[in-house]
């Protein structure tokens, strides 16, 4: 490009708006590089609307688990100034120290989701106790300056809100740079009081949530309340503190002289595990969203919540992901919505869909079970094979619905034993079934065994238990069970001596010894649980819903840099997709990028280098290539090229962090990574 | 008789001054022959001194006000820039002996046009013929402004060449402040601690109306006997005497026992005080929350303290990194073969330690580390293999700023060496990137 300026210096080019690429819709890269005879816009609609009410449900639920606390801290907030409101002018009142109250809010380390929680915080107190409510965050505000003009500009704009008539006044101030003072914020509240008639009981509260973690929030904290105690008779003011860690770090950050200004109540919030099982049992064991996961994948996801951040957002963006990469990897995802939309649709399955069914692993097995003309039938006819899945889908989603009941179930049983052989959360007894067939393993026999030692009184509680569990709705199904169950109870309740063991009673029932199948299962009798419990891989059209390449998941969510760059300097083929970079593993291959060639070679160097070693050796990979010209070589002249490549391929090794230049030997780096210091 | 003379002003003022400020008498006579008469040109800068809530603010208020003398009363903490400062006390004096209550607002950004501003005012307010008190609360702050301040308030009366006398309050004393240059010494004066009889003194001053004087100083005795030996803070004190004073009250209001039945009443409260002695004056449960126990006449027992809280759950990977670097801090590096390999050989205890290694570690408080070393501790420590992963890499930098105790990654790590990271610089949250201060230009330009 050129300008029409005579003089040497840097210009800056804007890119011309025609060159901007017309940005294509999400629903593009949805189809992209496939055609559309796999119903990728079909698809694409069906994740957004699934998608759409997993958030929604993921919300309620998020609101139910918080809105007893809410609930506390509003009545909290109500009561703290009621002093202020009656304007009691009482010796008490006179000689007591004036407080700020303040609520410090236990959220537990998983930061991520706290966002969630003070946005919604915020919007209840703006709607049940007062418009002035001002959000603060530590990172946002490192001197008492910026918090205070923070401050300032977010209770201005809230009153510009709450009264539109007086907007052109309080503009009027933000223009003169408010002069950010507590003594000006102070004036302030007076304004707005007396013109909102002072008759009113206009409350006022600031809350302050902030995240309080890092120890230079300190400095500003020492003055905010010094500052705030002198004007708390004429400006009621509530804080509330965000603690992730422990409520003892108030005393720690703040010296006795500030927290003794604080009139401090402590509200515990939801522990994270909890949150999430029941995030878990909403989502992943119920039957209203036809999405699942497979063992793996879930397995991926609740790792990275135990081992890393205790964070249910990040686990349900998890579960976003994958639910997004289903619906993008797999065509069949079409039919992975209510059951009759999946009926509907797989009748207007195309012939190439069609093909995508039979090739499915769980297919294949059912049609191998298959007498041979029914087999025939399956693998020609499509108009046949539409009608086979429909019944198959609906297979699939009985089997859901009973298998979430029956999983129920044997939760109850499995939490009453000691040392919990199957886990102590429904998730664990989840994954555990999901993989394989439960009944086989040890843990499955060591349950038994434990369950045969059971005493009365709490057998009868844990099979009443279960009733309860299958009347309720989703247990439906299971009405001939109930009755069965119910009349067993009876029985039980009926048997003399209070010390009698489960094995006992079930000996005088069956007056022989029960196999353990019958024993654990024997109260339900018409259920056979073998075929309730089985592992969801070995369903037919498994595939349809449940998701299970954990890799691609592990990737996205759980990188990991180190490697992947290694990958990238070693094998550059990997990324860049380049036929020509495809390499024997351990000879350096000329083509690759000139950073991959000095890494490889600085792989085969100890802890220091010599640069000018390296240089030759760089030289002789590269004129490799063009290597035509021997003479070229035999000079002992670097090409001028050559050299600021390879300066250029080495400065980019020192920006990565592999080598740094070394003090010992001027001409010389020292390596820093894989053994090299 | 009044304990203050003062030809200046009446004597009734004065014997209303003296019963304002209790068991300060000799501090505010003296101060009153500093200030001498209205149109006299008193000490350029007096400097008080005291312990928290030894009532230097209080007296100075108290004294400025009952003898009506012009003066401006500022905060320092609130105004954290001299540009605030000095625009605050111009505008304080505006509304000296104007009615209206807030004055326009003067721009004010440099000393000299404070000075200038301010003689502008003062003739405006035709102050010259009287002294006018500049009161400067909580002066400690003014060592954290511009180095021109200090010295500039000390100098005001001579800049200004007006009768200004400017007062500093403050908890240190004043050889802590003395800049280097172009200072003038002030008058200094101390305010002594409150002794054990002039706390009771002050305390039972201000008793409740439906009590009697002797009724209230009896109580006051007993609280002071519990709480003296743990808080001498005059305010803190009476916050305690007005928060329990109606258990205190209970027995007579239910008819149990007059107002002169001190042994019952003793009783009654004294397992309460020191109850409260552990709770509400550690700030353990809050003082609304121990009125409303008091309410519901129950136990403080289901009421949690804040200190019951500080267990903290976390993820597994977070807990040994915690405990790696706090290893790792602790633990000379040496050590680290010993400890954390299985084939290490003998070393003789003897020739291991040296000498200055053989007080205790945690005397000598937690020492900077390299981060290739944390995760070598962490990658021995941990049963399982432990894949490098960024979610791990990231909480090296939050275990910094997270949880200072055990963990401090020493800064020097994050500079040049830090290419030992391989982590990229733009997946750190960014208090973490406040926190190491990077000066390779290596990061400064290619990771941010």
């Amino acid at each position: 490009m050129s300008t029409s300026s005579v003089s040497k210096g840097c210009f800056v080019f804007k890119p011309s708006s025609k060159k901007r690429r017309i940005s294509s819709s999400k629903a593009d890269y949805f189809s992209q590089g496939k055609n559309d005879s796999e119903d990728s816009g079909l698809r694409f609609a069906s994740c957004q609307l699934l998608w759409k009410q997993i958030n929604s449900e993921t919300e309620k639920i998020q609101e139910e688990l918080n809105k007893q606390l809410f609930d506390n801290l509003i009545r909290f907030l109500r009561q703290s100034h009621s002093e202020f409101q009656t304007k009691t002018t009482e010796w008490m009142c006179r000689m007591k120290s004036s407080e700020i109250p303040t609520a410090a809010l236990v959220l537990g380390v998983n930061v991520t989701d706290h966002d969630v929680t003070f946005k919604s915080l915020s919007e209840v107190l703006q709607d049940n106790v007062t418009p002035y409510v001002v959000s603060l965050q530590a990172k946002e505000c490192p001197g008492i300056k910026h918090l205070l003009q923070k401050l300032m500009g977010q209770l201005m704009d809230c009153y510009v809100d709450a009264d539109s008539s007086e907007e052109e006044e309080c503009v009027n101030i933000s223009q003169k740079k408010i002069r950010c003072s507590m003594a000006s914020l102070s004036k302030w509240y007076e304004n707005v009081t007396k013109k909102t008639g002072s008759e009113t009981p206009s409350k006022k509260r600031t809350s302050s949530s902030r995240h309080w973690q890092s120890p230079p929030v300190v400095v500003i904290f020492k003055d905010m309340e010094i500052i705030s105690s002198q004007h708390i008779h004429e400006f009621p003011l509530v804080l509330i503190f965000g603690i992730a860690t422990s409520p003892m770090i108030i005393h720690r950050l703040l010296p006795h002289s500030v927290s003794s200004l604080l009139c401090i109540e402590l509200f515990q919030s939801l522990s994270c595990k909890e949150h999430l099982a029941t995030v878990i049992d909403k989502l992943l064991l119920t039957t209203q969203f036809p999405f699942k996961l497979s063992e793996k994948v879930l397995q991926v996801l609740i790792n990275i919540f135990l081992y890393h951040d205790f964070s249910v957002q990040n686990f349900i963006k998890g579960f976003q992901l994958s639910i997004v990469e289903h619906f993008y990897s797999q065509p069949l995802s079409v039919l992975c919505c209510q059951l009759l939309e999946a009926k509907k649709r797989v009748t207007s399955l195309s012939h190439n869909q069609c093909e995508n069914i039979r090739s499915l692993p769980s297919f294949r097995r059912y049609v191998e079970s298959q007498v041979s003309e029914k087999q025939i039938a399956l693998l020609t006819e499509d108009s046949f094979l539409k009608e086979v899945t429909q019944t198959l889908l609906e297979d699939l989603h009985i089997y859901h619905e009973n298998y979430f009941t029956v999983l129920r179930c044997l939760h109850v049983f499995t939490t009453s034993l000691p040392k919990y052989p199957l886990g102590k959360q429904i998730r664990e007894l989840h994954c555990a079934c999901l993989g394989k067939s439960v009944w086989e393993t040890e843990e499955y026999e060591s349950a038994i065994q434990l369950l045969r030692m059971l005493a009365k009184d709490e057998l009868v509680a844990i099979l009443q238990k279960c009733a309860e569990i299958f009347i309720s709705p989703s247990g439906k199904q299971f009405s001939n069970t109930v009755e069965k169950l119910e009349e067993f109870l009876a029985r039980f309740q009926n048997l003399e001596g209070k010390h009698v063991t489960y094995c006992q009673i079930l000996s005088v029932e069956f007056r022989s010894v029960p196999s353990v199948e019958e024993l654990s299962f024997s109260y339900i009798p018409c259920c056979s649980f073998r075929s309730y419990l089985a592992p969801a891989e070995m369903q037919t059209l498994n595939e349809v819903v449940y998701f299970n390449t954990a890799n691609t998941l592990r990737e996205h969510l759980n990188a990991a840099p180190r490697i992947a760059l290694h990958t990238a300097l070693n094998n550059p083929y990997c990324y860049l997709k380049n036929q020509t970079l495809k390499s024997d593993v351990g000879c350096i291959s000329n083509t690759a990028p000139d950073i991959c060639i000095v890494y490889k070679l600085h792989l085969e160097c100890g802890r220091l280098i010599n640069l000018v070693d390296w240089l030759e050796a760089f030289s002789t990979v590269v004129t490799a290539v063009e290597g035509t010209d021997p003479e070229a070589v035999a000079t002992d002249q670097v090409d001028e090229i050559i050299h600021a490549r390879f300066i250029r391929a080495v400065s980019e090794l020192e920006l990565l962090g592999f080598i740094k230049p070394s003090k010992q030997k001027t001409d010389h780096v020292a390596r820093l990574t894989w053994g090299g210091c | 008789m009044p304990n203050f003379e003062h030809p200046e002003y009446p004597e009734a003022t004065l014997l209303h001054l003296e019963s304002m400020v209790p068991c300060r008498e000799s501090q505010v006579s003296s101060l009153l022959s500093i200030f001498g008469e209205r149109q006299h040109f008193s000490f350029p800068s007096i400097f008080i001194y005291g312990h928290t809530s030894s009532g230097k603010t209080y007296v100075m208020q108290t004294l400025l006000e009952t003898l009506e003398l012009p003066h401006v009363f500022v905060n320092c903490v609130e105004c954290f820039t001299s540009r605030l400062l000095l625009e605050e006390i111009l505008t304080e004096l505006q509304s000296l002996s104007s009615e209206n209550k807030h004055g326009s607002h003067m721009p004010c950004d440099t000393f000299n046009d404070f000075v200038r501003l301010f003689k502008q005012e003062i003739i405006i307010q035709d102050l010259q013929n009287q002294t006018v008190y500049i009161v400067l609360d909580k002066a400690e702050q003014l060592r954290e402004m511009e180095a021109n301040v200090l010295p500039g308030f000390l100098r005001l009366q001579e800049m200004t060449d007006r009768n200004v006398t400017v007062v500093f309050l403050s908890e240190i004393v004043w050889e802590l402040f003395r800049p280097n240059t172009g200072c003038l010494e002030p008058f200094t004066l101390y305010f002594p601690d409150y002794s054990i009889g002039n706390l009771q003194k002050i305390l039972s001053h201000y008793h409740p109306p439906e009590y009697s004087a002797d009724f209230y100083a009896a109580y006051i005795n007993i609280l002071l006997g519990v709480f003296y030996t743990v808080c001498r803070d005059l305010k803190e004190l009476r916050h305690l005497a007005a928060l329990n004073f109606t258990k205190y009250c209970e027995p007579v209001v239910r008819g149990e026992a007059n107002e002169r039945d001190t042994r019952r009443l003793w009783k009654n409260i004294e397992s309460h005080l020191k109850k409260a002695m552990q709770t509400v004056y550690l700030r353990e449960i809050s003082s609304s929350q121990w009125e409303r126990i008091q309410q519901d006449d129950g136990e403080p027992g289901h009421l949690k303290g804040l200190s019951a809280h500080a267990h903290v759950e976390l993820p597994y990977y977070s807990k040994f990194l915690l405990i790696a670097a706090y290893l790792a801090s602790y633990n000379p590096a040496r050590t680290d073969k010993r400890f954390f390999l299985k084939h290490h050989g003998k070393i003789k205890k003897t020739n291991f330690l040296k000498k200055h290694e053989k007080t205790s570690n945690h005397l000598l408080g937690p020492k900077p580390f390299p981060l290739d070393r944390l995760l070598a501790i962490l990658y021995s420590i941990v049963d399982n293999k432990v894949a490098p992963t960024a979610n791990i890499f990231s909480q090296c930098g939050t275990c910094y700023t997270d949880w200072k105790e055990p963990c401090l990654l020493p800064v020097p790590l994050m500079n040049r060496s830090a290419g030992v990271l391989f982590l990229p610089w733009h997946i750190l949250p960014q208090e973490t990137k406040d926190h190491l201060s990077c000066d390779t230009p290596a990061f400064n330009l290619g990771w941010s």
